[in-house]
């Protein structure tokens, strides 16, 4: 037990590293943030002193190190443009973020998932290629273009609800919607083969067999075993609550991280960048150790692995 | 008889991980098994789950290196596994397995597939390749046309016939066959017998063949092993050992195939199938056996010769018995 | 034995049972009864639709599945009975188990809800006295340690011991007819000897009906009083099981027992029926065995032959019933090879 956890911690440990050093090459080889920053018409002993302050003219290895470092006793860097700590930065944005995400996500589960399942018990029919047809919709389209066709009709056509800012809570109806659909889309088209896949078990059949209502069929024997797949997609929905939204709070002008790492980005403001990576990247790999969890709890024959070797 | 192909003491042990939090555990599929094959003779297997009778086919033709023991083949020392002499010998012994769907390519058609292996080893020109192809497509019984068809478009018969032409194109002097009829439906594996009599006698080929059907592995062989937990318990000629089993678990084996016409006197075995990975200390099989005395606990039988038979069995051919028989 | 006029009031008969799954034919016309007690045999190969009559008979095919025809249970209809009906007929007055018992078992939830679920539906137990009874049964199905093993998942049972638990699963509910499709198919030899004995001690301690579904002809001769044999839709010989096996009078119920090699005495050329089972979406005219049979005439590729009564309970659906081919059953090897099988189905 130990030993299968130390191994997946080590492994989180490593791939949230290879994140962050990603970032780290990518974003300093890929333009210079004293001129982005200051502006290129600035003098060159202003950039060169601002270069020095934050260290950019050390050999890349070593400021590499020297992150890592920081890292370690807890210092996560600070905004090149305000001078404030990167992590305060990310922090504050983070509820905006999730007043997004969370209901977000509550529309995935609550919609995908029964539209996914109705799908499935209904294979073949009208009402099992409409669902499908949404769904390849809903997931094709990318946010951006979804998101600007809301406001197009809710807010500008129709003028029902405000178009961008974070003003009201009406403010949040098309961003919320925006990440919902796709969403749900993804959720449902997973949730209806995962639930085919247990339809056509033998164990359905033998349950039918027993005289078990088809109902009982459904919500006992094969929604036990349908989740099993689809827990990973939703951990992984999870794992994405903090970073989910870059596209949409771009689209809708909402002040949540999404938007933060956009602008730091652009700005090559490097310490937020990093922070915000690190961040997303140890929410999606502990979300990801909680599905492995859950599949243990999930499927008893991973519990106890090479039991009897029967006929 | 000189024989072709001897195996002596082979073993092997597998390490399986029981389960993601569990310590690894040896299974030992094989556990020192001896035999030979005759030139042109056919030595059946025979076993259930857990008696290593796959394992012990594919190491006696080199497939998979013994943790113990060796093979030889025609004097010599089988080849390490994909060593240069051993991809040579290829040519010289084949097998053919229980799925042929899962043991032909998907995407070549039936006559590159029988083909090929002539291209592998560089025997004869390219021209006379495909010619060659299609005549041993002739001789399993298959038409010309079904040499442009691709697999799935076969039947489960059909494609067990690709299977064995693709396999005797090199003029093998071995074949193992490891349950190649299992998977059929009772006429088509009616057909695939009378084929492989056929060709064993028109050919010469010496074959291992490896079943679990008593019936199928009479018909096709001179003499039988049978195999229990990773060892041969009883081994002797295929008429008089189903005539006349010696060994309990052959006496229950022989016992428990349905018979039409007639029910016979049953000996129910009590008890679970073994498992390789729990093995029970003395001989394997005592927990199940009717005759299972104290010793049978503690030691491990040997084969012991009797008659024109060899038994594992200290109740049924312990020295009290070899005695009794030498009398 | 077999009685000889069946008794006034059949435990299950079917009438012209017919199922077409897209306009293909799998069942083309089965009449059967089975008798309070009596244990039936049905043998095929595949696509004779063995599986399919009974499934069809208690309505657990696929909704796209055409099933027409009657199905009697004590004189009540079972084709387009209500669902609740069906409900209750399943599991407590027909039971069914399946083939591979490993994946007939539900995965995540444990043997003993299985059970109790049965009996919960069908004996109508609850709490202390339902977990009494699934012990029982598991003990009566010879699992040992039985109390403690009602926690257990299928995937900790072998392949007999879930066949065990499928069993004991049917019981629950006491039902007056148990078809067992392939129940032994992928246990081994030894341990289908015991499920096999196990289902004949079952039969006879509650006097229940058996209908035993194989393709293996030793298992249905040991364990039947009457075989039906089935090919590519219908039924084609039915009879005792001794006359059917030393008397078969269908070429292909011939070619069937011919076909199994003898354990035991001189060793023979094994009769091969040659060709393949028919694709039902291209039957032949006639007869559906013709291309395949020895003794097939001209008429026999026009005609289409019913099932017809040929002496004493042993019906056959053939023109030629009986008929010596030029090819024997063969006591010597003195048979043209009959090795080869032309590429046959493909073509239509």
């Amino acid at each position: 037990m130990l030993r299968y956890f130390s191994l997946r911690l080590l492994r989180a440990f490593i791939t949230i590293g290879l994140v962050v050093t990603f970032a780290f090459v990518v974003l300093r080889l890929s333009g210079d943030p004293a001129l982005i920053i200051l502006g290129p018409e600035s003098a060159p002993e202003a950039i060169a002193a601002f270069r020095k302050a934050w260290g950019l003219d050390e050999p890349l290895w070593r400021q590499y190190l020297s992150y890592f470092g920081a890292i370690a006793q807890g210092e996560l860097g600070r905004s090149m443009r305000d001078g404030r700590a990167a992590i305060d930065l990310v922090a504050e944005r983070i509820p905006a973020t999730l007043a997004l995400t969370i209901p977000a996500l509550i529309i995935k589960l609550g919609i995908g998932i029964p539209a996914g399942i109705i799908a499935a018990l209904n294979r073949g029919s009208l009402t099992d290629r409409l669902v499908m047809l949404l769904s390849v919709a809903g997931f094709t389209v990318p946010s951006f273009v979804l998101g600007l066709v809301l406001v197009l009709i809710f807010a500008v056509q129709l003028g029902w609800l405000p178009s961008g800012g974070q003003d009201s809570w009406r403010h949040a109806i098309l961003p919320i919607a925006t990440l919902g659909i796709g969403g749900a889309a993804v959720l449902a088209r997973f949730t209806r083969s995962a639930m085919l896949e247990v339809l056509g078990q033998p164990y359905v059949r033998t349950a039918s067999a027993k005289g078990v209502p088809w109902r009982q069929v459904v919500i006992g024997h094969a929604l036990p075993n349908a989740t099993i797949p689809t827990v990973t997609i939703i951990g992984f929905m999870v794992g994405s609550l903090i970073a989910g939204a870059v596209v949409v709070e771009s689209v809708f002008s909402w002040p949540g991280v999404g938007r933060l790492l956009v602008v730091a980005v652009s700005n090559r403001d490097l310490a937020v960048v990093q922070c915000i990576l690190l961040l997303v990247a140890a929410t999606m790999v502990v979300s990801n150790l909680i599905v492995d969890l859950l599949y243990g709890f999930l499927d008893p024959r991973l519990r106890h692995a090479g039991g009897r070797s029967g006929s | 008889m000189i024989s072709l192909v001897t195996a002596r003491d082979l073993a092997r042990t597998y390490q399986l991980r029981r389960g993601v939090f569990g310590r690894p555990v040896a299974v030992r599929a094989v556990d020192g098994v001896s035999l030979h094959v005759g030139a042109g003779e056919t030595l059946g297997i025979v076993g259930e789950s857990g008696s290593g009778k796959s394992t012990l086919g594919r190491m006696v033709l080199g497939l998979e290196k013994p943790d113990g023991g060796a093979v030889t083949f025609d004097g010599a020392p089988m080849p390490e596994p994909l060593t240069a002499a051993w991809r040579r010998s290829r040519a010289r012994m084949q097998m053919i397995y229980q799925d042929p769907l899962g043991a032909l390519d998907r995407r070549l058609t039936v006559r590159d597939q029988v083909a090929e292996p002539l291209a592998i080893h560089g025997l004869g020109a390219s021209s006379e390749r495909m010619e060659k192809a299609l005549a041993m497509l002739g001789r399993v019984g298959l038409s010309r046309h079904v040499a442009s068809r691709y697999p799935h478009e076969l039947s489960g018969g059909q494609r067990q016939r690709v299977v064995l032409a693709r396999a005797l194109m090199t003029d093998p002097a071995f074949l193992v066959c490891d349950e190649p009829v299992s998977a059929l439906d009772v006429s088509i594996q009616a057909q695939v017998v009378n084929l492989l009599v056929d060709l064993q006698e028109s050919l010469g080929i010496a074959m291992l063949f490896i079943s679990h059907d008593l019936r199928v592995v009479r018909q096709v062989s001179r003499r039988v092993a049978v195999m229990y937990l990773g060892r041969i318990v009883e081994e002797g000629d295929a008429d008089d050992l189903f005539a006349d089993p010696r060994h309990p678990y052959t006496r229950a084996l022989v016992s428990a195939a349905p018979a039409p016409g007639g029910k016979r006197e049953r000996i129910i075995l009590t008890g679970e199938p073994p498992n390789p990975a729990a093995r029970p200390p003395g001989c394997a099989f005592h927990p199940r056996c009717p005759l299972a005395e104290a010793r049978c606990r503690e030691t491990a039988p040997a084969l012991t010769t009797l008659g024109g038979r060899r038994v594992a069995c200290h109740v049924v051919a312990g020295p009290a018995a070899a005695t009794r028989e030498a009398a | 034995m077999a009685t000889v006029n069946p008794p006034a009031q059949p435990l299950v008969a079917i009438r012209d049972l017919q199922v077409s799954f897209a306009g293909v034919p799998a069942l083309r016309g089965i009449d059967l009864t089975v008798a309070p007690g009596e244990a039936v045999g049905l043998v095929g190969e595949s696509g004779s639709g063995k599986s399919v009559t009974w499934l069809a008979a208690l309505s657990l095919l696929p909704a796209k599945a055409r099933v027409t025809g009657s199905v009697l249970l004590a004189g009540e209809e079972l084709i387009g009975a209500p669902p609740a009906r069906l409900d209750d007929v399943r599991g407590g007055r027909v039971a069914m188990i399946f083939q591979d018992p490993a994946s007939a078992l539900n995965p995540v939830l444990t043997v003993g809800r299985q059970i109790g679920e049965a009996l919960a539906l069908h004996a109508g137990l609850s709490g202390g006295a339902l977990r009494a009874e699934a012990k029982r049964l598991m003990e009566l199905v010879g699992i040992p340690d039985a109390g403690r093993r009602l926690d257990a998942y299928p995937h900790e049972f072998s392949g007999g011991q879930n066949q065990r638990v499928m069993i004991a699963m049917a019981l629950a509910g006491k039902p007056d007819l148990l078809v067992a499709d392939e129940p032994t198919t992928a246990l081994d030899v030894t341990i289908q000897a015991q499920i096999l004995d196990l289902l004949r001690a079952v039969r006879r301690e509650f006097g229940m009906a058996l209908v035993l579904i194989s393709h293996d002809l030793g298992v249905i001769a040991e364990t039947c009083e009457r075989v039906a044999v089935m090919y590519a839709g219908r039924i084609v010989e039915e009879a005792p099981v001794a006359p059917l096996f030393g008397e078969a009078l269908h070429p292909y119920t011939r070619g069937l027992v011919g076909s199994l090699p003898p354990l035991d005495g001189p060793r023979r050329r094994l009769t091969s029926i040659p060709g393949t089972v028919p694709d039902p979406r291209h039957l032949p005219a006639g007869c559906a065995f013709a291309p395949r049979c020895p003794v097939a005439s001209g008429g026999c590729r026009e005609t289409d032959p019913r099932l017809a009564a040929v002496g004493e309970a042993h019906r056959v659906a053939c023109l030629h019933p009986g008929a010596e081919a030029a090819v024997p059953v063969p006591a010597a090897a003195t048979l043209p090879a009959t090795t080869g099988a032309p590429a046959m189905a493909l073509t239509s």
